[in-house]
């Protein structure tokens, strides 16, 4: 029998999933197809399909989402509601099944993660592998091999960060969703500056551990986003230690223009909020990084 | 927002003795200070309500309500009371609703540290008059909409109405609220309208606070009346406050072959609207939102493929600040030229 084909589109939820999903589903025995990097053409079919007040992330996600289209057998689309009443997501990751499933016509492999409602992400990723047809034992095994091994991968990730913090150029910490930082089409450009103006930074993404969500509250006691807050947290913990926020986000981004707009209010570290759109050219974020670590220079002499 | 303030006015007038400052109409003034403090990508009702908030305090306010909750209404208050504070107003900002849910105990507590002498009873007797009178509101409401386009004498509904809301005003007791409701029930059926038999209906759908605050809709029920169609509207406080939970259920089993989750604030209801709209034989239906609304963008390709599949027309229309309204009046009116075409096309296909 011919493995299962399963197309993971690169954008948002892939780029906090992708180790779990990676080890699970080839434990499970399936192939994964993950969509190539964004660039201009991903961006370009992803609008043809998009509604255009949907936010940019959006609409490369669904770019993506086209390319997968005919390549497999199924498109794994997660709708992950919260972690708890406390811990909730956007709410474009809550419609983004339906979205997905009112657009194409192709199969879909979905798990539903809510928390609130008793609906946990073992659950979810067992019901996920009977819908492969695999038994349930086998889904927890696979289920919890993958787990730990994130957590292996998570770990490293955060020791390598860590290290940063030591460094003797001046430290930007980048307070970003990782489906923007690291999405090509986004953040490649910025960490290019950035690396060539000789400044450490470090992904705010990669600092959190349990710990961090707590760290969160002092800033904002009733943020009940769940990314948004771990984020945050991880600026209450570091902010001894670095010399400057760079708040990196995409048009119009909803959960970010509230929570961004109040860290500015609040924090007193220099920062910088950079918002990129469609027509967003790379001079324009050159100039603006260059001018902004130029200040940061000084101000830390 | 809208004509709520009458309830919400009555209800903390008698349970707290602090003293209540009622909002003034929001007109554009509200509007450019809202706009001015507020960060650039943020949906509209953020605004409206951060410049109410600004007039609010200017006449004497140092305690706000709030109550909101679903998709980023439950994170205006903290974002709006920094703002504040950084405006110099020394106020304190209360939301309600916590994370979506609403919390008894956190209620009474709140109501605790703004009157200490807050008593329990008391809130429980005059939120259930509220309850009844909110309820009341919509029922009128409701026949004022589907009605009001065909009056023979202009503006007699509205006369009568605000008439209503001034009586509701200093009702005390379940009994006379009830004997008000009925008197005034009465007095609008008796009102002359002249209906034709074949009217065209419109469904309007969409995000709660741009559909319930006639303001940021550039008065769009108005428009739509004087055009002498017949309106009909789910979004009340009504609904969000004490149907939802059971219509949401109810909505997404009847839209099992569109969509499987809730997709955050009324996204998921209005597409269950939207169907029903299309089975009830309804000419068209309009969408309305507030720009950068998320759960309503989702809402769209999906609404899209409903009315598709009905065949019935469908417009959207996004309200922010800039949006002008002689371009949303050509657009309807385009869209109205198109509905009565099908109209008289239906009839004559009929005929044949």
């Amino acid at each position: 029998m011919d493995k299962i084909k399963i197309g993971i589109p690169r954008a948002l939820h892939y780029y906090y999933y992708k180790d779990l999903w990676k080890t699970f589903l080839e434990e499970l025995g399936c192939t994964i197809i993950i969509s190539p990097e964004t660039t201009n053409e991903t961006l370009e079919r992803g609008k043809k399909i998009a509604n255009d007040e949907m936010c940019l992330s959006l609409k490369i996600y669904l770019g993506h989402v086209s390319y997968l289209e005919s390549r497999c057998d199924y498109i794994l689309v997660p709708r992950i509601d919260n972690y708890g009443t406390y811990e909730q997501t956007c709410t474009n990751f809550l419609g983004l099944f339906d979205i997905v499933s009112n657009l194409f016509t192709n199969k879909l492999l979905t798990y539903n993660i809510d928390e609130a409602h008793h609906q946990t992400e073992q659950n979810a990723f067992i019901k996920l592998g009977l819908a492969l047809g695999k038994g349930k034992e086998q889904s927890i095994l696979a289920y919890q091999n993958s787990k730990q091994k994130e957590e292996k991968q998570r770990k490293q990730k955060r020791k390598n960060e860590m290290k940063k913090l030591e460094s003797n150029n001046p430290k930007l910490l980048i307070i970003s969703h990782p489906y923007n930082l690291e999405d090509p089409y986004i953040g490649k450009t910025i960490k290019e500056i950035l690396k060539n103006l000789q400044v450490e930074y470090i992904n705010g993404e990669y600092l959190i551990d349990h710990k961090t969500i707590q760290n969160s509250t002092k800033l904002s006691p009733n943020l009940y986003w769940k990314y948004n807050k771990e984020l945050i947290g991880t600026i209450e913990e570091w902010k001894q230690k670095i010399d400057g926020i760079l708040f990196l986000t995409t048009f119009p981004c909803g959960p970010d223009s509230l929570v961004n707009e109040l860290m500015i209010r609040k924090i007193k570290i220099p920062h910088l909020n950079l918002i990129i759109d469609e027509e967003s050219g790379s001079a324009g974020i050159e100039t603006r990084l260059e001018s902004f670590i130029d200040i940061l220079g000084q101000t830390t002499k | 927002m809208g004509d709520y303030a009458v309830p919400a006015h009555f209800l903390l007038s008698h349970i707290v003795r602090n003293k209540i400052i009622k909002p003034k109409p929001i007109t554009t003034k509200t509007i450019e200070i809202g706009t001015k403090y507020s960060p650039e990508f943020v949906c509209t009702p953020f605004k409206y309500t951060l410049g109410t908030m600004i007039e609010g305090i200017e006449e004497g306010a140092n305690i706000l309500i709030q109550a909101g909750g679903g998709c980023r209404y439950g994170y205006y208050a903290e974002l709006q009371e920094q703002i504040l504070k950084d405006l110099g107003y020394n106020v304190k900002l209360y939301n309600l609703v916590t994370a979506g849910t609403t919390d008894i105990k956190r209620i009474y507590k709140i109501m605790k540290e703004i009157d200490p002498k807050f008593s329990i009873l008391k809130g429980i007797y005059y939120g259930s008059i509220t309850k009844k009178m909110i309820q009341y509101m919509d029922h009128i409401d409701h026949y004022i909409r589907a009605n009001i386009g065909f009056e023979i004498e202009k503006g007699s509904f509205q006369k009568l109405k605000w008439q209503m809301l001034k009586d509701f005003e200093n009702v005390k007791t379940h009994t006379k609220l009830r004997r008000l409701y009925k008197k005034y029930k009465k007095e609008f059926q008796k009102i002359k309208t002249n209906k034709p038999n074949k009217t065209i209906k419109i469904g309007i759908i969409g995000e709660l606070y741009t559909i319930m605050e006639p303001y940021s809709n550039y008065e769009l029920e108005r428009t739509l009346a004087s055009m002498n169609i017949e309106i009909k509207r789910y979004t009340d406080v009504s609904y969000l406050l004490f149907q939802k939970h059971k219509k949401i259920k109810q909505y997404l089993k009847n839209t099992s072959e569109y969509i499987t989750y809730q997709m955050g604030a009324d996204a998921a209801d209005n597409i269950g609207r939207a169907k029903e709209l299309c089975i009830e034989g309804y000419d068209g239906i309009i969408h309305i939102k507030s720009s950068f609304c998320t759960p309503e963008i989702g809402a769209m390709p999906v609404l899209t493929k409903v009315c598709a599949d009905y065949q019935v027309p469908i417009i959207f229309f996004s309200f922010d600040i800039n949006t002008s309204e002689v371009g949303i009046q050509t657009r309807l009116e385009a869209f109205y030229d198109m509905l009565e075409m099908r109209k008289k096309n239906e009839k004559r296909i009929s005929r044949n």
